[in-house]
């Protein structure tokens, strides 16, 4: 396998930033490129961006970006002679990369069957050992009664970690604290790893407690030649995924890099590995590292490493691809400054970060920082696909540097309409124990409070800033003209975020605004509103505040963090009594009454069959609005009753008595 | 162009003196105002209690957030409740403005039910009148936001049962002329006020507070004999089912002022009405608020009102007209907000040939269909042989014939003095212009106080000099004390719009927007097109 394999059209198998990603640096090398599209992302940048777009079928990743069927397809249909998978979806599938060969395309990646040997946990790392990589000692037998793994268990000493042995992104995975949990623990890792995987097969790990997440990217050619780029750290995580990633990492220093590297490349060697991959490890307290596993493909937090090096790891992919040789050496590759990378996600941390979907109605990413998305003005964030929306990396001399601009940049980041971690992530990055570097896998879950919180008085300050904004961007506003603005206090009822708040509005003077909520009052000075957004004055201070309003949704950026606001002000009421909310039961329409279901006394429940009225040749029966007992049945069988009339009344229990006299 | 120069220095002492003296009327128009509000407010724990919204709270939540609001006549009734100038709480028991609803100018009229539960107060009924002129006038939709006990039968006067008919005459007439007139029934609406809910074109009711009947039960128990609900007489819920007088069924006063802006959203009302200019007009160039400090709290010292008009029109470009025949009626064109008008305002009173030229003015003013803008400063006609011999009276009353019989729209501001023929001239009340406002160092007055009590003495002295009677000073003293007191209390702004002289007192700082306001308020209906009928429209 050591002849050239060129190719000229490349057809990129994924969507968003990644395939945005590897189409700049594929033009920049000469190539055309093909995206693919499923019926959802019709009008998403990549494939708006890419010389020919293809759309491969519907909206669910199964039917579109998980369909090789249909991407080998597309590649034929656009003439593309290679694929790139990015990241993600079928690119650690080594069906995909076989069906390339099959089909006489150059798979920009390593071949099926190593994809297929650092896929399966256990396998890999055999292999691992046998290159003379350190492991986590763990058992990854093929015995997989319960006797066995709990002895193995035991041997090993807990805290132990069980793992789906086909397993990826936290599924699958259980910590076991002691021995008498284990098998509880067991079960569950199974059957989750059943309904994920298809496969309940488990490996065991013996747990490193708080370790960092350290791993090496590497580099290797046809020719034999194996490169690595250093280290990434990637210790900040939520739920096993990575939320911050930095070059070089606070906790490895040129020796360890040395070590770990060397490592890296022994074993990619060893295995005969092809294109870029990265080896991912522990690393405990004192420096001891240990094997997790291989991805063989480009990671999402590549760019640190490219900042920090100088480096274009995705031409590289393509040049390795092509079957040209590693024009570089080890010592060609030096790591100037220090690079971070916060990704930015489509999902509500104050929700446990439940993933978000929506249009984002306005965009505008920091001009100091590489922002690597596939972002836009009205770009729609579908449900089906990662929450991933963006990553935002930033360089610096040194490590504080680096962390400043990011935090910055993501403070003045304008991410509207769909909610994100972006506050989260500033906090994150502003966070004492990430500034001093202390970051370990443990972090988010220790420093959660901080990282989550808000306090009272950003709260109370958010309210009456939103409620100010509603007033100054309703139509109405527009066509103010000094001085005539009404002074009547106006009642402005929203929702912010999930919770429905009130706030009475007295314009002051002509550019003066007084909020009142609760007692808590706040003033404003009204400086105007531009394309950028309101600018107003608080406590003497003077902001733009970026927004967007769309009907009766305000979408504002505050203290680094993206809200959304609803005018509830002219909300329709809740029809309670319209449908029989204060008890009473009216006849729907001029009929005749059938029956009577209930007796003076009864106890109904809402939503309880009361009676039945024949109109128009039809029966329409009509139930309890409340459940209450009956107090009062005002007409007979057989009746003629008029439309609106009260039939029946029902005393209703004390806690459901909803209207206020 | 024609830019008005300004000799004007907010650092002069004269300056100083005026504005503290203007400040000062502004802060008792302020806070008059301010407590018919805290009075109204005062009810919000009984209005809470029922799950109902205060009276200003409603106007405010039907409104356009943000929108101009032109409140009107919000002295109405001053004094005449109480005489104490400290305890009056003026307004005529309602609130009334045109405003903003989804983007449709109206009139909107509230009662403030939070005072007297909405019972009617000291020319209440003439305010309402007046505001239904107003809307009739200039086609705009009518709003009322209606809960009110009626009349205080302790205090019934039968005229105002038989005018107040008018009211509900110009209901109807507003339907008839294609002005919908859309109304919530916030509470009671019962007896004669049945029929401000009845005429309505849309009729939106409060489940659990709308009452609209002829006879409540007391009423009705002594009249027939018969027992029946509040609910079963006059209930939404009856109404919108059984008897078909409402129209749309709110859940609560929050929802009807919903229902009332989905209606006004939904009438496409301006269709017709090009989209405003996008090109922003000039401001003046001098600074608006020095409007405080130009007019003396004397009006017998002279004022240049050049130095208004440069505060008020765009660019302060004002093209004078015959500036230089009968210099003291000021005659000119210019913009406001892009809208082109004439300004006629008085340097000094009007003679022969300020009047000719004024007149001369207006009616060009109609040829052109330029509206014309009163800014009265007027001691009156100027009076002397020479000016009688010169027919002084034939000038002015060509100049009240045109200001009468002018096709254009007319609006007065009374900026300082307006007294005697001079009111009649410069478009006072009487002579019915489209909008009329104040300053609140305004005096309207057939003449000024001292004038009044000096020409009685004359008289007197020179009847007692012909009895061959020695004059009694003292008696002469007291008797000018008593007409000087008479005539300042009756010229006073509060006196004049307390009987609604005029729409309402406006700060200085804001005539410009108010006057762009109703110039295009008043172009906007010339542009309009209504569809009038023959009768209102009727339930069914």
């Amino acid at each position: 396998m050591s002849k050239a394999t060129p190719f000229s059209k490349i057809l990129i198998a994924n969507r968003g930033e990644i395939a945005l990603r590897v189409q700049r640096s594929a033009r920049e090398l000469g190539y055309r490129t093909v995206a693919v599209y499923s019926s959802a992302d019709r009008d998403a940048r990549h494939a708006l961006e890419a010389d020919q777009a293809v759309c491969i079928g519907e909206a669910l990743p199964a039917q579109s970006y998980l369909n090789i069927d249909n991407i080998i397809d597309a590649a034929r249909r656009a003439g593309a002679d290679a694929v790139h998978p990015g990241y993600g979806f079928l690119a650690e599938n080594p069906a995909l990369a076989r069906a390339c060969a099959d089909a006489g395309l150059v798979f920009i990646g390593p071949s099926a069957e190593a994809i297929e040997a650092m896929g399966h946990k256990a396998r890999a790392k055999l292999l691992m050992e046998q290159a003379g990589v350190p492991c986590v000692p763990g058992y990854q037998g093929q015995d997989q009664s319960e006797q066995r793994l709990h002895r193995e268990a035991d041997d090993i000493g807990y805290p132990v970690m069980i793992k789906a042995t086909a397993g990826g992104g936290g599924r699958g995975m259980r910590l076991v604290e002691s021995t008498g949990t284990f098998l509880e623990a067991l079960a569950s890792a199974r059957s989750e790893a059943q309904s994920a995987f298809g496969d309940p097969e488990v490996i065991l790990e013996k747990a490193i407690v708080e370790p960092r997440h350290v791993e090496i990217q590497v580099v290797a050619d046809r020719h034999g030649k194996a490169l690595h780029f250093g280290e990434r750290d990637c210790s900040v995580q939520r739920r096993h995924q990575k939320v911050v990633e930095e070059a070089p990492s606070p906790a490895v220093d040129q020796a360890l890099r040395e070590q770990m590297g060397e490592t890296a490349v022994r074993a990619v060697q060893a295995i005969g590995y092809e294109g870029a991959g990265t080896l991912e490890f522990l690393l405990d307290g004192e420096g001891r590292f240990y094997f997790m596993e291989m991805n063989t493909r480009l990671q999402v937090e590549h760019p640190v490493t490219e900042a920090i090096t100088g480096i274009d790891l995705v031409a590289l992919q393509l040049r390795v691809a092509a079957g040209e040789p590693l024009a570089l050496e080890q010592d060609d590759i030096g790591f100037r400054g220090h690079a971070i990378e916060v990704r930015l996600c489509a999902e509500s941390p104050r929700q446990g970060f439940m993933p978000q979907s929506g249009t984002l109605v306005r965009w505008r990413a920091p001009r100091t920082l590489r922002v690597d998305s596939a972002l836009q003005d009205g770009a729609e964030v579908p449900p089906f696909y990662d929450s991933m929306v963006a990553k935002l990396i930033a360089w610096g001399e040194n490590r504080d540097e680096a962390r400043r601009r990011l935090a910055t940049g993501l403070e003045e980041l304008v991410a509207l309409g769909v909610e994100t971690n972006q506050g989260f992530l500033a906090r994150c990055l502003r966070d004492p124990v990430f500034a001093a570097g202390e970051a370990t896998t443990a972090f988010v879950e220790q420093r959660q409070a901080d990282l989550l919180h808000q306090d009272e008085e950003h709260g109370q300050q958010l309210q009456a800033l939103a409620a100010a904004l509603l007033y100054l961007t309703d139509r109405g506003a527009g066509s103010a003209r000094s001085g005539l603005s009404s002074r009547l206090p106006l009642i402005v009822r929203y929702q912010l975020r999930d919770e429905d708040g009130a706030a009475t509005l007295t314009r002051m003077q002509a550019d003066r605004l007084q909020v009142v909520i609760e007692d808590v009052t706040t003033e404003f000075g009204l400086l105007g509103c531009t394309a950028d957004g309101a600018r107003l004055e608080c406590g003497g201070v003077v902001e733009t505040v970026p927004l967007e309003r769309r009907g009766d949704v305000l979408h504002f950026l505050h203290g680094g963090e993206g809200y959304s606001v609803t005018d509830r002000t002219y909300a329709a009421a809740a029809q309670g009594a319209a449908d029989g909310g204060d008890g009473r039961v009216r006849a729907s329409m001029n009929g005749r009454l059938v029956s009577v279901a209930v007796r003076e006394g009864q106890r109904v429940e809402a939503g309880e069959a009361v009676l039945t009225l024949e109109a128009m040749k039809m029966e329409h029966v009509h139930r309890a609005g409340v459940g209450g007992v009956v107090s009062v049945i005002s007409a007979a069988e057989g009746d003629q009753v008029a439309a609106g009339r009260v039939l029946v009344e029902i005393e209703a229990d004390a806690s459901e008595e909803s209207k206020p006299e | 162009m024609a830019v008005l120069e300004t000799q004007v220095s907010s650092a002069d002492a004269t300056f100083r003196e005026n504005r503290a003296g203007m400040e000062a009327l502004l802060t008792r128009l302020r806070s008059v105002e301010q407590r018919t509000r805290d009075k109204s407010a005062a009810a919000k724990g009984r209005f809470e209690k029922r799950g109902q919204l205060l009276p200003r709270e409603r106007v405010a939540l039907v409104l356009d957030p943000g929108a101009p609001f032109l409140e009107l006549a919000t002295l109405a009734g001053y004094g005449m409740d109480n005489p104490d100038p400290e305890k009056t709480i003026p307004g005529g028991g309602n609130i009334a403005g045109i405003g903003y609803v989804r983007g449709v100018r109206c009139m909107i009229l509230a009662t403030d039910s939070g005072i007297d539960a909405g019972a009617a107060q000291p020319m209440g009924l003439d305010k309402v009148l007046r505001v239904q002129e107003l809307a009739l006038e200039n086609k705009l939709p009518y709003v009322q936001l209606v809960e009110s006990a009626g009349a205080n039968l302790l205090k019934y006067r039968v005229e105002e049962f038989i005018l107040g008919g008018s009211s509900f005459r110009n209901l109807a007439r507003l339907s008839a002329a294609g002005l919908p007139v859309v109304t919530v029934t916030h509470g009671s609406s019962t007896a004669g006020g049945a029929y401000q809910t009845g005429l309505s074109d849309y009729i939106i009711m409060v489940r659990g507070r709308s009452k609209a009947f002829l006879a409540g039960p007391p009423l009705l128990k002594a009249a027939t004999g018969e027992e029946a609900t509040d609910e079963e007489l006059g209930g939404a819920e009856m109404h919108t089912t059984l008897s078909g007088l409402g129209d749309y069924l709110a859940e609560d006063d929050r929802d009807a002022l919903r229902l009332v802006r989905d209606i006004m959203g939904k009438l496409d009302w301006n269709r017709d009405i090009p989209a405003a200019v996008a090109e922003p007009a000039p401001p003046p160039r001098y600074d608006g608020e020095e409007l405080l400090g130009i007019m003396p709290m004397d009006h017998k010292r002279p004022v240049d009102m050049k130095e208004v008009i440069a505060r008020i029109v765009d660019d302060s470009d004002f093209l004078e007209f015959g500036a230089n025949y009968g210099p003291a009626t000021v005659c000119g064109q210019a913009r406001i907000e892009g809208m082109a008008l004439g300004i006629i305002t008085n340097n000094g009173p009007i003679d022969p040939a300020g009047a000719t030229k004024a007149t001369h003015f207006i009616q060009a003013c109609c040829q052109s269909r330029t509206p014309i803008l009163y800014l009265n400063n007027t001691t009156g006609f100027i009076v002397g042989k020479d000016y009688e011999q010169a027919g002084i009276i034939k000038h002015g009353s060509k100049m009240i014939q045109a200001v009468t019989n002018a096709t254009v729209p007319q609006i007065t501001l009374y900026c300082g003095a307006s007294f005697g023929a001079g009111n009649y001239g410069m478009c006072g009340r009487g002579f019915h212009p489209r909008f009329c406002f104040s300053w609140p160092n305004a005096k309207t007055a057939v003449m000024g106080g001292e004038q009044a009590a000096r020409t009685m003495s004359i008289v007197t002295e020179s009847a007692a000099k012909r009895r061959g009677q020695e004059v009694d000073r003292a008696a002469l003293e007291d008797l000018e004390g008593r007409i000087i007191d008479t005539f300042e209390k009756q010229m006073d702004v509060f006196a004049t719009s307390g009987r609604l002289l005029d729409d309402g007192v406006i700060d200085p700082r804001d005539t410009r927007g108010v006057i762009a306001y109703v110039l295009s308020i008043c172009r906007e209906a010339e542009q309009r097109q209504t569809q009038p009928m023959q009768f209102s429209v009727a339930r069914p």
